[in-house]
């Protein structure tokens, strides 16, 4: 079974911002509210510094407490390559859900629903990349399948060294940073 | 060393920090366990067979316990979003969700409280509906039911009180509440509240002598659960150390040492201690206090754990 993922590359990322407004623009992301973010970690000591640039989302974790908790089944793991969705007219805005990520991906859509990233499942239905990794000027991202030995996002976690964000969470994320 | 963190993103309820529950949530926790509490008191005092008593407090126990139940309802309905969809809870059931065991839980606890009420009909509600008085005439017909009654309030009373726990820490990603010690701690905090609700309403003495017994025991107990809550957090990884410092001395400490500890534990029960050893008089005092306290305790928990959280920078 496919199981969909991102690659980033951080050492491409310039943090422009690109992802996050095509991502507004294609799911009409109220304003004041996003799906995808940018985020910049500084690390190390003066004058030996280290900046990683990273462009966030929803992790589509195959562990997802999210889909776990939901009390109706409104979060719920699509067939097509495991993406983590929510059904719009059947949650209850609980907020549950958001209280279990800890990427704090999820937000709720003036609606009163729910709401985040989708991998822009609509797009890849028809076979398109995502509307951030299909817009970003320094192709840093790359969409696919992780179970796939071919796909690109496989070959490039074989040939680079890349991190996920808080494995230790233990929610298996399914988005990784190339260092 | 520095590691600095610098994000775009500003989802309203999410940043700078998680505050997607408000009031409603800990009202709605501190009811569900002060409702727990008094079914397991009440299925007790039953099970004694005080309800045989002219004057037995607990004649109205389940009663209040109905409309508080519903007051805790009704707060949690006010907290989703789409309250319009609130019958979707009772579409499924979700044996990964607490979230919708609680919603199931609820559903059961009507009908075993309204059994409660059966045993003794107050007098000014008796021959207001017939089919009522005919069920509580069956009922104290069949001593064994009236038994049966009072362990199903017990069980479901406890199955409620540990649910309130279980609620928060099954939801891993707050720090805070990944204690296997909170349901617990949520369970004889409920006991202590039932325990001096109880002793506050009832006219008869020796309830009273004997729920501000039970009260201090309870009391004490919350003080192990809490010390049990506490060294499991501290003994724990980094993100669970920082978690439980927001209580021991951070931002929450003043309301969880002088509120929930001081005023809500330890200074009640040495009130309660000195009143059933009669050097004092029984007082509305103490019991209001643990009340006070089981509230703001819910307050801290909630609103400190949402504050908690995993870092999401990556150590290299
Ligand atoms: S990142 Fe959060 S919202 Fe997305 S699948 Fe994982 S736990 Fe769920
Ligand atoms: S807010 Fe909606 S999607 Fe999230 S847990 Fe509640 S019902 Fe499920």
């Amino acid at each position: 079974m496919a199981r969909f993922g991102m690659v980033i590359d951080t050492a491409k990322c310039v943090g422009c911002m690109d992802c996050v407004v095509a991502c507004k623009t294609e799911n009409s992301v109220p304003e004041g509210l996003n799906r995808d973010w940018i985020e910049y970690e500084v690390q190390g000591k003066y004058p030996s510094l280290h900046m990683e640039i990273r462009s966030e989302r929803c992790n589509h974790c195959s562990n997802p407490p999210c889909v776990y908790c939901c009390p109706t089944g409104a979060s719920h793991v699509h067939d097509l390559g495991g993406v983590v969705l929510v059904e719009h007219n059947v949650c209850i805005g609980c907020k549950a859900c958001i209280a279990s990520c800890p990427y704090d991906a999820r937000f709720i859509h003036p609606d009163g629903y729910a709401d985040k990233c989708t991998f822009c499942i609509h797009r890849v239905e028809k076979g398109l990349d995502p509307a951030c990794v299909s817009v970003c000027p320094t192709h840093c991202m790359s969409f696919g399948d992780l179970e796939d030995p071919n796909s690109d996002v496989t070959r490039l976690l074989e040939s680079r060294n890349h991190h996920a964000l808080i494995p230790e969470a233990g929610t298996k994320p399914c988005i990784f940073y190339l260092v | 060393m520095i590691q600095e963190l610098t994000t775009t993103r500003h989802n309203e309820l999410i940043d700078p920090t998680l505050q997607i529950w408000g009031w409603q949530i800990p009202i709605y926790l501190f009811i569900g366990g002060l409702v727990a509490g008094i079914m397991i008191i009440s299925g007790y005092l039953v099970l004694k067979g005080q309800y045989k008593k002219n004057v037995f407090s607990c004649f109205y126990l389940p009663q209040i316990s109905l409309i508080l139940l519903s007051a805790g309802m009704l707060a949690l309905f006010l907290d989703l979003e789409h309250k319009l969809s609130v019958w979707r809870l009772y579409t499924t059931f979700k044996i990964t969700s607490p979230m919708s065991w609680g919603a199931w839980i609820l559903v059961i606890i009507y009908p075993v409280l309204f059994l409660n009420t059966l045993i003794r009909i107050p007098e000014r509600f008796q021959n207001v509906i017939p089919l009522f008085d005919r069920l509580s005439a069956f009922i104290n017909k069949h001593p064994v039911l009236i038994k049966n009654i009072g362990i199903l309030n017990m069980f479901v009373g406890t199955l409620l009180g540990m649910y309130t726990g279980v609620l928060l820490s099954s939801l891993g990603a707050r720090p805070l509440w990944n204690s296997a010690m909170l349901w617990m701690l949520f369970l004889v905090s409920g006991l202590s509240s039932a325990a001096a609700f109880v002793h506050l309403i009832t006219d008869d003495a020796y309830e009273r002598e004997l729920l501000a017994k039970a009260d201090n025991a309870f009391l004490t107990l919350e003080l192990f659960a809490f010390g049990g809550f506490i060294s499991g957090l501290l003994t724990s990884t980094r993100v669970h150390i920082q978690a439980i410092r927001l209580l021991l001395d951070g931002s929450y400490a003043a309301y969880f040492w002088v509120f929930v500890i001081g005023l809500g534990v330890v200074v009640p029960l040495s009130i309660q201690l000195l009143a059933v050893n009669h050097k004092i008089k029984h007082s509305p005092v103490a019991p209001m206090l643990v009340i006070a306290g089981g509230l703001i305790l819910r307050f801290v928990i909630v609103f400190a754990g949402q504050e908690s959280h995993w870092t999401s920078g990556w150590i290299r």
